[in-house]
């Protein structure tokens, strides 16, 4: 199994298939599996792709209730993309973009759950990272939310990146290589 | 040269930033530096009506009830220190982090002794009333709990990294830690006995600053581990 | 070329289980050779002490228990530390293996130094000794160490987090020695001293000497058994371990 620059990849199986340990393994969260994984055919012992090129957008997203949308991706942009100029007025634009304009400066916890996805999922439009790992990105979201992100993966693949991701909801619109997880499960004996 | 210059400032702009979020965080919530000011004011308050009002008993005392209560306080705080980041997923982005998590664990601590510990040492002087200790010696209890409360957070932070991802980490954290709290408590309460008696300080001031400097050296380490493995579980 | 087979073969439980019932009955025996021995020499043929008499006999069980459980503590940071450079299985085991029977060493420690502390100091307990005061926070290192294991519900990162208390203990059992003996030296009356061993005749010295490694091979052997039941229960769904039970049974 291996993928390319500008190619995408959708994990899919059952409820406990072990979707969410594969891209914990892959983002070099955990450690507890057999077999290797490359990056850049590197064929070292422990290779991880590169931190800098990794964007890893878990079931937890990292959102702060306390804080406000700004202030937690601001915190996100220092955290995940130090070396980048991306200034207050970028952020604030990307979190415009995915929907929320009133709700700025309002803490996380009076939001929805919808909205509070998308404060996370505004990550991907400021994003520099080669690598997206997404897992369950469509939690929450309504239809126009749903569209928008797939055409922000649409856009980060045409540009060269790499998507993979885990979803419930058909992905049909975008353009990623089928992962069964149940093709490959052990037999029980 | 110019690559190195930039590292330097990514690995400042992270701290700043963990830094200062949290900060920001626990002033949003107010119980988060407020409840352990309160909670050593409660217990000192109960300590002296234990003693029946002997104020004679209580001073003589004072070191360690002082010591015992400012453990207990910094303990039960540390539960919270990476909780939160746990539970909503922050700390995955932390450990992601291109850049040194070493610094992100410091900065963590720091900010949270802020909160946590430093009040405590703001509160020396109604602390030293309450339990009958000539306020002469206030600047020597005062730097005794500043060192001795750093010293117990960052050791207490190795025992909070390891029972995170643990639902009912609490009790476990505070039997993890207690043993490692041992030389902390023993020159920490020397040194405010030391004070009060009015003996020379320099031995047991120097063992505290070297105890501190080697809790903050070395503790990150196993904190670090001890993130990672939570991450996993 | 090194030959690193055995080292390979020490992270197969089948292997280890192998060699575990070959030589635990000889373990076993010499345990009980020894311990047997250097008891009946120490209770029965060594002459009393004049001034404690028959009481200071109690160090027979007193030292080397105390002294296993300190070389059983690194031992297990050993263990850990093996587990957590090569991530090998059995490194685990023989940490959770290790911990509880070092923590029953302690509780001999400290039951007799209490015990040998009535007749002798007139109490069962004195904080001023620095020895006994250190045992009792090695005894709460290894409960918090099993305790933080069996928190996780027998999970890899159980068996990491308590190998990373165990060598958070080791950078810390010197210093907390050194605070203990530091602080007992500015309490400590002048008329009371515990200085068993380094003032101790020939004669009563010597079942020492064969106390010890006694004491090294029994807990040596009960460490062999907890490793069994641990390999397993680790190994319970493998179909080498279920052939076996049915050869057992």
């Amino acid at each position: 199994m291996s993928l390319r620059s500008g190619q995408g990849l959708h994990v899919a199986g059952s409820n406990g298939s072990g979707k969410t340990t594969l891209l914990k393994i892959i983002a070099g969260l955990s450690n507890d599996y057999h077999g290797s994984i490359g990056w850049r055919c590197s064929n070292e012992l422990n290779p991880v792709i590169d931190k800098s090129d990794l964007l890893y957008l878990g079931h937890l997203t990292g959102v702060k209730s306390l804080l406000t949308p700004l202030e937690n991706l601001s915190w996100w942009v220092s955290l995940c993309l130090p070396a980048y100029p991306i200034g207050s007025d970028e952020i604030t634009r990307a979190l415009q973009q995915i929907g929320l304009n009133s709700e700025l400066n309002t803490p996380c916890h009076f939001l929805s759950a919808g909205q509070q996805r998308r404060v996370a999922l505004a990550r991907l439009l400021v994003s520099q990272q080669r690598v997206w790992i997404l897992d369950e990105p469509f939690t929450a979201l309504d239809h126009s939310g749903i569209s928008q992100i797939e055409n922000c993966i649409k856009r980060h693949q045409s540009s060269g990146g790499m998507v993979i991701m885990t979803s419930h909801q058909v992905v049909s619109n975008l353009e990623l290589i089928q992962l069964n997880l149940a093709d490959y499960q052990q037999r029980p004996n | 040269m110019l690559v190195s210059a930039n590292e330097n400032f990514s690995s400042y702009r992270v701290f700043t930033a963990i830094f200062f979020r949290d900060l920001t965080v626990y002033f949003r919530y107010r119980g988060s530096w407020i409840n352990p000011l309160f909670f050593i004011l409660v217990v000192i308050t109960l300590f002296s009506l234990g003693f029946g009002a002997d104020n004679q008993a209580l001073r003589v005392y004072s070191p360690s009830i002082i010591w015992v209560t400012a453990l207990l306080a910094v303990l039960l705080s540390l539960d919270s220190l990476f909780k939160t980041d746990f539970d909503d997923g922050s700390l995955e982005q932390l450990i992601l982090s291109s850049q040194s998590l070493y610094l992100s664990v410091l900065a963590k601590i720091l900010a949270h002794w802020l909160v946590t510990g430093f009040p405590i040492v703001l509160a020396t002087p109604l602390i030293s009333l309450m339990l009958g200790v000539s306020l002469e010696v206030l600047p020597e209890l005062s730097l005794g709990l500043l060192l001795g409360t750093g010293i117990l957070s960052f050791i207490g932070a190795i025992g909070a990294s390891l029972t995170v991802s643990l639902a009912s980490g609490g009790l476990l954290l505070s039997l993890l830690s207690m043993p490692l709290y041992v030389p902390a408590m023993i020159f920490g309460a020397q040194y405010l006995q030391d004070a009060i008696a009015g003996w020379p300080l320099m031995p047991s001031l120097s063992m505290l600053i070297g105890l501190l400097l080697a809790a903050v050296v070395l503790s990150p380490l196993a904190i670090m581990a001890g993130l990672k493995l939570s991450v996993e579980a | 070329m090194p030959n690193w087979q055995w080292f390979h073969r020490l992270g197969s439980p089948k292997w280890l289980l192998i060699t575990l019932d070959r030589w635990l009955p000889w373990v076993l025996g010499l345990a009980f050779l020894t311990l047997l021995l250097s008891l009946i020499w120490g209770l029965a043929f060594t002459p009393p002490d004049y001034k404690q008499g028959d009481v200071f006999r109690i160090i027979y069980i007193h030292v080397p228990a105390a002294v296993v459980a300190l070389a059983a503590y690194y031992a297990m940071a050993i263990a850990g530390a093996i587990a957590i450079i090569w991530r090998m299985k059995v490194a685990d085991m023989a940490l959770r293996s290790i911990a509880p029977v070092g923590a029953v060493l302690t509780f001999i420690a400290l039951f007799t130094g209490a015990i040998w502390g009535k007749p002798t100091w007139g109490t069962y307990w004195i904080w001023q000794d620095a020895r006994l005061t250190s045992m009792l926070i090695l005894f709460f290192l290894y409960l918090g160490i099993i305790a933080l294991y069996d928190a996780f519900n027998g999970s890899a990162s159980g068996q990491r987090a308590a190998a990373i208390m165990s060598l958070v203990g080791t950078v810390n059992i010197p210093i907390i020695y050194k605070s203990v003996d530091w602080w007992s030296s500015l309490h400590q009356p002048a008329s009371i001293k515990f200085t068993e061993e380094s003032t101790i005749a020939l004669e009563m010295f010597q079942p020492l000497m064969v106390a010890i490694p006694g004491f090294y091979l029994f807990c040596l052997a009960a460490v062999m058994l907890n490793m069994k039941v641990q390999i397993a229960r680790h190994g319970r769904n493998n179909s080498w371990m279920i052939e076996r039970a049915k050869i057992d049974s």
